[in-house]
């Protein structure tokens, strides 16, 4: 026997519509309960988003090449040579948008005033922006002209606590390979702003040629960052990065180079789904209760299309059907107004006046929802999935009545 | 040959602590094509009978056998496709589906059997014109009045033609009219399609078109007239 689907679908759509109110009651319920689970993993995706994006124009890149020592001891020591022409072909590969070899070693900077420690980055101008876009947080004097560049760039906040400022000269101070004492006095051309205090308070930038000669290490790097088309999407580009690299090299994606962001991100996947299915639990008492209600009332007709010969499996499919024909609906008018909301949050929220200290956890004044199709995707098969199961006790129930006794309902 | 064969049939029912007998070793045969009414009053077993021949309810023991199948020992899905197939049911209270038009009522047995719907349609366009519902097909049960919607229900029970038809007081909710037209066409589609008719009733106007009479109480047959 072949399962009447044609009558089953007619019979379920009918039957939603046959108590409006109680119908558009719970349209607007799982609506409204999918616009949040949509709307808000949206905001918090884009809360995250920022973060992250802040996280990797810091450290920078998706991907970065090391000498296998350099991240236990961040020193000169832990240098390696220039991209050989195995890992310069994989750099040149069109899934790299950007990449730039650098030289980070720990030094101390020292103005007239006042002395600190900080990470002295040895970066190619030109290369180096399209990673981490320094040039557009310069906010007095200039960006740095060329790898050769004789001049500075410190933070806002580091000039602050060395009673220094723009044009003024300071020594930067570190070692050379053998340890000895290597030093330089540079003159002060950029000052430059970023989101976190640290960053401002203990980066330093200079012409890559120049800190090369200054620590005496030829053409040789500490580092190399790579950047990709997409954070999320990194692992093919580490990989083919790291074959190229080989293992005299370290090679890791941004997640693991920074733990910190990398279990944000997993936290946020974690908390996604748990939030999408807190939401369809309160959902799911409303969708019982309708589906419970909808049968009791049609007991006797459930009876009577099993005394005109309904398999039990038919009633089971038309409750599910009913069911799903709600829950596609609401589905429908949930994505639509989740979309809708945030297609006209998409120019970025101001949120500067209820988010004064949020900087410091490394999130920006302006939120960007970032509605992603996978969030959308798991809040869809969640709801439809979670909903027939949900439905399928009402379901059963009203397969499993006797046709004589449900007959005698009235 | 027999249409429906009943053997020492017994049905009891549990009310709090007292068992009530429905059934009480029947034993009938009713023969393909026949016009069979059961009558007797209240409680007498007629309606409990009408319900184990159409696999509606099960008996204690005893075998029924409806189609030369014993349904007895058939399982819910089994017993579903027995009554698809070879029953068709008329209840007092014509138990049409609310949302689905008269044609479509009449069609939806037609539909499960897995019919086409070109000769879905056209059967049931067909009996509802044979009923005198020309014109009225695409009306829901809510537009229809009650002798209208009992004759949807009588369409619904024969248009796929099964050789039993059983009706548990069909006239009970009619005017003399309306039930006097629905007997004359019982009556009229037993002639022409050659379906076995069982009725349980209390109207005499019932009976008196019935070719055998089967009179129940306290659940056993107490006498049986064959008539014209």
């Amino acid at each position: 026997m072949t399962t009447p689907w044609r009558v089953l679908w007619t019979l379920a759509w009918r039957n939603l519509w046959r108590n409006h109110r109680r119908t558009l009651i719970m349209l607007a319920a799982i609506a409204i309960g999918v616009w949040a689970m949509i709307f808000l993993t949206a905001i918090m995706r884009g809360m995250v988003d920022d973060m992250v994006r802040g996280g990797i124009h810091t450290l920078p890149g998706h991907v970065q090449v090391h000498h296998p020592a350099y991240r236990d001891d961040p020193s000169v020591a832990n240098r390696m040579p220039p991209p050989d022409p195995t890992l310069a072909a994989a750099l040149a590969a069109p899934e790299v948008v950007a990449w730039s070899g650098r030289v980070k070693v720990p030094a101390i900077i020292s103005s007239e005033r006042d002395s600190r420690g900080v990470s002295l980055i040895g970066i190619d101008p030109v290369a180096d922006d399209r990673l981490a876009g320094i040039a557009a947080t310069i906010v007095e004097g200039r960006f740095l002209e060329g790898p050769a560049d004789r001049g500075v760039l410190i933070g806002a906040r580091l000039a602050e606590r060395l009673e220094t400022r723009l044009g003024k000269r300071v020594v930067v101070m570190s070692q050379d390979p053998d340890n000895d004492i290597a030093d330089r006095g540079f003159r002060i051309v950029g000052i430059f702003r970023a989101r976190l205090q640290g960053v401002e308070e203990s980066l330093v930038y200079a012409g890559l040629e120049t800190v090369q000669r200054m620590l005496r290490i030829d053409e040789e790097l500490t580092e190399v960052a790579v950047l990709g088309d997409d954070y999320r999407d990194v692992d093919a580009l580490y990989r083919d990065i790291a074959a190229a690299a080989g293992a005299q090299r370290e090679t890791l994606p941004w997640y693991e180079l920074d733990g910190y962001l990398g279990s944000m991100l997993r936290v946020m996947d974690g908390f996604v789904l748990v939030w999408i299915v807190i939401v369809f639990v309160a959902l799911s008492f409303g969708l019982v209760n309708t589906l419970a209600m909808a049968v009791f009332e049609r007991v006797r007709e459930i009876g009577m299309m099993q005394a005109l010969g309904m398999r039990p499996a038919a009633i089971v499919w038309q409750i599910l059907l009913e069911s799903l024909c709600l829950l596609g609906l609401g589905l429908l008018l949930g994505d639509l107004l989740a979309v809708l909301s945030l297609w006209a949050m998409q120019g970025g929220v101001d949120v500067s006046a209820v988010a004064a200290g949020m900087e410091m956890a490394g999130y920006g004044s302006m939120l960007y929802p970032s509605l992603q199709w996978r969030d959308l995707l798991t809040a869809n098969v969640v709801v439809i999935v979670l909903g027939l199961l949900t439905s399928l006790l009402p379901a059963w129930r009203a397969s499993r009545y006797a046709p004589i006794e449900a007959l005698a309902k009235t | 040959m027999s249409a429906v064969t009943c053997a020492a049939l017994c049905k009891t029912f549990q009310q709090g602590e007292e068992t009530i007998i429905g059934l009480d070793r029947v034993d009938l045969k009713i023969d393909s094509g026949d016009f069979v009414c059961l009558s007797g009053p209240s409680g007498s077993g007629k309606t409990t009978l009408l319900n184990a021949i159409g696999g509606l309810d099960k008996p204690d023991s005893g075998v029924i056998t409806v189609a030369g199948q014993r349904i007895d020992r058939l399982g819910k899905g089994d017993l579903a496709d027995m009554r698809l197939h070879h029953i068709g049911f008329v209840f007092q209270a014509y138990n049409l589906i609310p949302v689905l038009t008269a044609r479509e009522n009449v069609e939806f047995v037609m539909q499960i059997q897995g019919v086409a719907a070109a000769t879905r349609r056209a059967r049931s366009m067909a009996i509802l014109e044979e009923v005198g519902l020309r014109g009225l097909h695409e009306r829901r049960p809510a537009q229809l009045s009650g002798g209208q919607q009992q004759r949807v229900a009588v369409a619904r029970a024969i248009v796929s033609r099964p050789a039993l038809v059983l009706a548990d007081e069909p006239t009970a909710n009619l005017d003399s009219v309306t039930a006097e037209h629905l007997m004359d066409l019982f009556v009229e589609l037993n002639q022409r399609h050659g379906s076995t008719f069982v009725i349980a009733t209390h109207d005499s106007r019932v009976m008196a078109h019935a070719r055998r009479l089967i009179r129940m109480q306290d659940g056993r047959i107490i006498e049986e007239l064959a008539q014209r």
